[in-house]
């Protein structure tokens, strides 16, 4: 019952914010405030009160909705959606800080959608009945429509468009996906469901089960985003406004990530090992694309968005890679990401909000007028190249030795992503912070609330970094179901078949070093 | 006791905290002391452990303390544990105390400079990590404060941030470095998909037992171990970053990148020895890079005009030293030469420091001259620096160190005639070049006048290091002169000793030879740059001299072969090629909305037309189809 | 008298049917295309009196008497309406009332 609350508890703090923006342009941010403090208080409630069961969910909640049609509401948490929503609570707590100056206009229907993209996405994060997973996923997509759509900057109209025809479309697909999965299932088994647990394991034939994943792969791709689908994202992410940015860049693409190891893997066993190689090239491909095309940009903020694509290439690389060294890895690396991230789009916002400028040829020199500011983005560069100390160094860690496990090239080739993203990162500090300066005029440094703010990202990203292990004790039982499913199916586990590739490999040294033989 | 050495690491880091949150409230006085000091602390806390560590020897070989969990899942664990044995008992030692010095100099040197504070924080942060990268227990706590080091670098190099050049230095020496750190990661996730774990000693046993020596998968993950160690230590072929690092202030230069980081590499191979023990075509490869960079280095420095950039083509040579010691698995020479040189690299960077700074920022060598009056102390220390530098015979720290590697670069199993021969030249440009630096910078007329005279905070730990390069040597001395090997005893509790082939009766004909070319070296800078000056001219001006200037063209390689494709290939695709699928899709749209609103042209004979010509199709099919 | 068979009538009408429609595609004058569109009305027309005379009926002629109403009517309200057009146009030209083409 605690889940169908923290839902409902998001929807009516909605509709009040909105109610509210008529008398008052302060009350709407502090009854969102109020609803997302409410619900991440009821989350850490019960991430306290979690015991680790093997193959359980943590909680459980099912009531009959549709039930000609199997459709029911059926919410469940486990580990990895715990973690989810603690992100998504903190992050939306966030979100509300920061915009409390910039939005001045409409400000009650502003929250009204920010509340409702939160509530979408917490509805995606627990719902298990593949119809109410559809209703969540295309909730999140109209209210961050109409996010970038009003309160944009100049390009708004286009790009909050863009945005909303790539994911509505592949969602369409995944919709067909869905009522495939649910008519496969019905004529095997002779029960219509849409119930998430009563569909795994379904019996399918190779094809059948590629295509139907190929329907849900196309929204999770998208989402992510992977390269070639890739496009909306850097509009989407410069023209909205930061909130917006951040929800987007910090939650959104981790529903794609979340899809995956929730709906892919489970549901389609066999499929998504004949997708492996595809998955892992195009997670390469991912970083080092964005990484090139970060380094190019001279607006600030679509730097950011394509150095996301690059990190979340890493995570397809994670997913695709098939052991539990790896998911961690996806795990941290969504959750590292996202602060990292959202934090660098946070800055992006206040150095707006002072120069009105996204442009670095505008900018450098920013050092020395807000130090503090500087500061804080080194982190977060930081960060965003790995460096280890800090949360990201771990996840990209995991997923490149998991990776390792499963292709020794894929993963040595995103080994190179590493040295891409120095690139990309030093090249934020120079151009913003170092060298001279093109701005004239006094800057204000960062004020006590967008201090307190950065302070709680710094806190939590070094804690990534330095004390994973809570994170990784809560999300282990979850994947460790999600790799048994693969075991069961009597699919050969991809860490051993390496091994044997491994020996291959060394077997052309040998061969190579017979060949180079110099002697000294 | 053994919890002392958690403190180590963790003082500096405390000091950096202090630093960077409470730095603008606090004074200049109270910032200096809190960064010193910290580093002062922790070097009484390694004194007192290096006493117990003696005393314990030799059945306690290491102390050893896990201080948190640090990741454990799946079967990848790994902890923040630290490990004090003799070779990071040296090192700590000359990190900490070299460190120190160089500290109590920069509140002297920084004293004007506005960013003060935050120098302090970056140079404790710095020394936290390093200490890390020493006392780390396992591999993957090592390429934390790895990292650490190079971040420090790169904030330290571009200090004086407004000039745009210090920050593309800065950037330069960081990528440049993650390129040997990626190849080093790659090295680690194959010993760990090996062996299971990371802990460095359980890594050593389990490598030794089950890899054949110049086995392929032992010559991989050396040669990525390699890698790693060439990128930190600016070797052939990722030397290009260290001569442009100067940018930074001198205490930076000469901790970081004389006496410290640079000397990560030889940290790495030397901790995992036994990689590159079962790996000898590698490890003759490290003796030959070394060779190979000490000798171009060497012949770069002796062409360059700014002070502080022959001081870094010099720590270049001077590392290619250390790995040709590592090479023939003289390990202990190789720790050895890193000591010292870390006592009079330091000196001369900071000297070179006091130089720059009292002549209002001159760097060039040739506005310089006859500073021997006007800054006496400077020239006594900077002259006793460069005499250990070029190994002046018996009465240096230099001589010893250096001869040391001299002789086992011969007589060690893997040791030949070349890789002398090429030591013993790069001894003989060594001589020439630093006392080129001297006979130029201090020597002659005056050019430019000193504008102060340093104060006690920047003369002492000059004087402190002075001592230490002459006397540092009697710690080692060959089995000709002294007999002395309470160094080389106290590495091998960790190290292996060298071996040798057995011709310890030539030793002395070697020790002769080395100290003739290193006097004769002195005295051809002394003919060339003191008594002819006009034929140091003429050399300034040829072609040779100017292809040497610019490192044997390195720069020049790397810029056409890698910076300038990859920057026009990002240029040319800044608006994203993929955008052609939204583009492609929109434009379709809106294409056939061209070509179908031509049909909507209001004109009402057009409309009835198209209504005949249709009635027409369809009764056409009703009645025939 | 003449038996002029069914064929013949028919196809007369049609060709009368297909001058009128001629007409109205070709011409331009609104007058005369509500002219060709009486001629087209005349020929539907007459198409009525031929079945009714082929089968003896007199509904042919009481649909053509229907017909004769209709077209008065309709006469008089599109020559109302192009009257309009007239004086908002000062053309009777149909080409130029276009202003509902797209963009």
């Amino acid at each position: 019952m605690i889940l169908v609350y923290i839902i409902v508890i998001l929807l009516t703090g909605a509709f009040l914010a909105w109610i509210a923006g008529r008398w008052n342009p302060v009350l709407p941010r502090i009854i969102s405030l109020i609803a997302l403090s409410i619900g991440f208080i009821l989350i850490i409630f019960i991430a306290t009160q979690s015991v680790s069961d093997d193959n359980k969910w943590l909680i459980d909640y099912k009531l009959d909705w549709i039930s000609e049609f199997g459709i029911s509401l059926h919410l469940a948490l486990d580990g990895l959606s715990l973690l989810m929503l603690l992100l998504t609570f903190f992050l939306g707590i966030i979100s509300v800080i920061i915009s409390w100056n910039e939005i001045n206009s409409k400000v009650g229907f502003f929250h009204f959608n920010l509340l409702l993209i939160l509530a979408g996405i917490t509805g995606v994060f627990l719902s298990i009945d593949l119809f109410l997973f559809y209703f969540f996923w295309e909730l999140m997509l109209l209210p961050m429509y109409f996010l970038i759509g009003i309160w944009g900057h100049d390009n708004r109209t286009a790009a909050s468009n863009k945005f909303f025809l790539y994911t509505q479309a592949s969602g369409l697909l995944m919709l067909i996906s869905i009522i495939a999965l649910y008519f496969v299932h019905g004529h095997s088994t002779g029960s219509y469901t849409f119930d998430y647990m009563l569909l795994l394991g379904t019996e399918m034939s190779a094809s059948k089960e590629l295509l139907i994943m190929s329907g849900f792969l196309s929204a999770f791709l998208v989402k992510l985003p992977v390269v070639p689908l890739h496009n909306w994202l850097p509009d989407a992410h410069s023209e909205a406004p930061t909130a917006g940015s951040l929800i987007l860049a910090a939650l959104l693409l981790k529903t794609g990530a979340y899809g995956l190891l929730r709906f892919i893997v489970p549901l389609f066993p066999s499929a998504s090992i004949t997708f492996k190689p595809i998955g892992m090239l195009l997670g390469v491909i991912g970083i080092l694309y964005g990484a090139k095309l970060a380094f190019a940009q001279t607006d600030f903020k679509r730097l950011v968005a394509y150095t996301s694509v690059s990190h979340m290439g890493f995570v397809i690389l994670g997913v695709f890679s098939f052991n539990e060294l790896a998911y961690q890895g996806v795990v941290m690396q969504m959750l590292a990401h996202g602060i990292s991230t959202g934090a660098l789009f946070i800055l992006a916002g206040q150095l707006y909000e002072r120069i009105h400028t996204r442009d670095l040829n505008k900018m450098g020199g920013l050092w020395e007028k807000v130090p503090v500011m500087g500061a804080v983005a080194l982190i977060f560069s930081m960060a965003s190249l790995g460096l280890p100390g800090l949360g990201n160094f771990i996840a990209e860690l995991l997923i490149l030795i998991g990776a390792f496990k499963t292709s020794i090239l894929m993963s040595c080739l995103a080994c190179l992503g590493l040295i891409a993203a120095t690139i990309y990162s030093l090249r934020i500090i120079q151009k913003v912070f170092l060298g001279n300066t093109n701005q004239e005029g006094e800057m204000n440094d960062l004020n006590f609330r967008e201090k307190i703010v950065s302070a709680c990202l710094v806190i939590v990203i070094v804690g990534l970094g330095l004390f994973p292990q809570p994170v990784f004790n809560t999300a282990k039982p979850a994947l460790l179901k999600t790799l048994d499913i693969q075991r069961e199916k009597n699919i050969p586990d991809p860490g051993i078949s390496k091994k044997i590739a491994v020996e291959k490999n060394i077997l052309f040294f040998q061969i190579s070093k017979k060949c180079l033989h110099v002697n000294i | 006791m053994t919890t002392l050495i958690a403190l180590i690491p963790a003082i500096p880091f405390f000091g950096f905290l202090i630093l960077a949150l409470f730095g603008q409230k606090l004074t200049r006085k109270v910032a200096g002391l809190v960064g010193a000091g910290s580093i002062g602390i922790v070097a009484i806390i390694t004194f007192c452990l290096a006493i117990s560590f003696f005393k314990s020897l030799p059945d306690v070989k290491s102390y050893s303390v896990v201080v948190w969990e640090w990741i454990n899942t799946g079967n990848l664990k790994a902890d923040i544990s630290f490990r004090l044995d003799a070779l990071s008992l040296v090192f700590c030692f000359v990190i900490t105390f070299v460190g120190l010095l160089i500290h109590v100099y920069s509140i002297g040197f920084m004293a004007k400079d506005e960013g003060f504070t935050r120098f302090f924080a970056y140079m404790n942060l710095f020394v936290g990590s390093m200490l890390i990268l020493v006392l780390a227990d396992n591999i993957l706590l090592m390429y934390l404060g790895w990292e650490g080091v190079g971040l420090c670098s790169y904030l330290l190099i571009g200090f004086w941030y407004k000039v745009p050049a210090n920050g593309y230095a800065a950037r330069k020496a960081f990528i440049i470095t993650r390129i040997g750190d990626t190849a080093m990661i790659i090295g680690i996730f194959i010993l760990f998909l090996n062996f299971e774990t990371f802990n460095l000693n359980e890594l050593m046993e389990l490598a030794s037992n089950k890899w054949i020596a110049g086995s392929s998968i032992s010559v991989v993950t050396a040669t990525l171990l390699l890698g790693g160690a060439l990128g930190k230590s600016a070797q052939l072929p990722l030397q290009t970053w260290l001569p442009d690092a100067m940018a930074g202030p001198s205490p930076v230069s000469a901790l970081i990148h004389a006496a410290t980081m640079v000397t990560a590499g030889v940290y790495l191979i030397a901790r995992t020895h036994v990689l590159f023990s079962l790996a000898p075509i590698i490890q003759s490869a490290v003796a030959i890079i070394g060779a190979l960079t000490l000798l171009i280095a060497g012949f770069s420095a002796l062409a360059q005009h700014d002070l502080k950039r022959i001081l870094a083509y010099s720590t270049i040579s001077q590392i290619g030293y250390m790995f040709l010691a590592l090479g023939v698995g003289a390990w202990s020479a190789a720790i050895f030469h890193f000591m010292i040189h870390a006592f009079f690299k330091a000196l001369l960077f900071l000297g070179a420091g006091i130089v720059i700074l009292g002549l209002n920022e001159e760097h060039d060598i040739f506005k310089m001259g006859g500073l021997r009056k006007k800054m006496p102390v400077v020239f006594i220390t900077f002259l006793i620096g460069s005499a250990s530098l070029s190994a002046l015979p018996l009465v240096t720290a230099g001589f010893y160190s250096k001869d040391q590697i001299l002789w086992f670069a011969f007589s060690a199993q893997s040791g030949n005639i070349l890789l002398w021969l090429a030591g013993i030249v790069g001894a003989f440009l060594t001589a020439l070049y630093s006392f080129r630096m001297i006979f130029i910078v201090f020597f002659g007329e005056v050019k430019t006048q000193p504008a102060f005279r340093p104060g006690k905070l920047m003369t002492v730990p000059l004087i402190i290091l002075a001592v230490l390069s002459v006397v540092g040597g009697y710690v080692e001395l060959p089995g000709s002169i002294g007999n002395i090997h309470l160094f080389s005893n106290l590495v091998d509790n960790t190290l292996p000793s060298v071996l040798v082939k057995n011709n310890e009766n030539q030793e002395f004909l070697f020790q002769s030879l080395s100290a003739i070319i290193a006097l004769t070296g002195i005295y051809l800078a002394h003919l060339i740059y003191f008594k002819r000056p006009a034929l140091g001219e003429s050399i300034n001006h040829s072609r040779l001299n100017k292809f040497f200037e610019r490192g044997w063209g390195f720069d020049i390689l790397y810029n056409t072969l890698f910076v300038k494709p990859i920057v026009w290939l990002s240029v040319i695709n800044k608006n994203d090629i993929f955008d052609w699928i939204s583009i492609s899709i929109s434009g379709l749209a809106l294409l056939t909305n061209r070509f179908l609103s031509i049909t909507q042209n209001g004109k009402l004979r057009w409309y009835l037309m198209s209504f005949t010509i249709g009635i027409a199709l369809i009764l056409t099919y009703i009645i025939f189809g | 008298m003449l038996t002029v068979p069914i064929e013949t009538q028919l196809i007369f009408a049609g060709i009368l049917f297909f001058l009128g429609l001629i007409g109205l595609l070709v011409r331009r004058n609104m007058i005369f295309m509500l002219m060709s569109i009486e001629v087209m009305f005349n020929s539907a027309g007459m198409v009525f009196i031929i079945a009714g005379t082929h089968w003896k009926q007199p509904d042919g002629q009481v649909m053509f008497i229907f017909i004769l109403a209709v077209t008065a009517v309709e006469v008089a309200i599109a020559l109302a309406l192009i009257l309009q057009v007239y004086h908002h146009y000062k053309t009777l030209d149909s080409d130029a009332v276009n202003k509902l083409k797209d963009n």
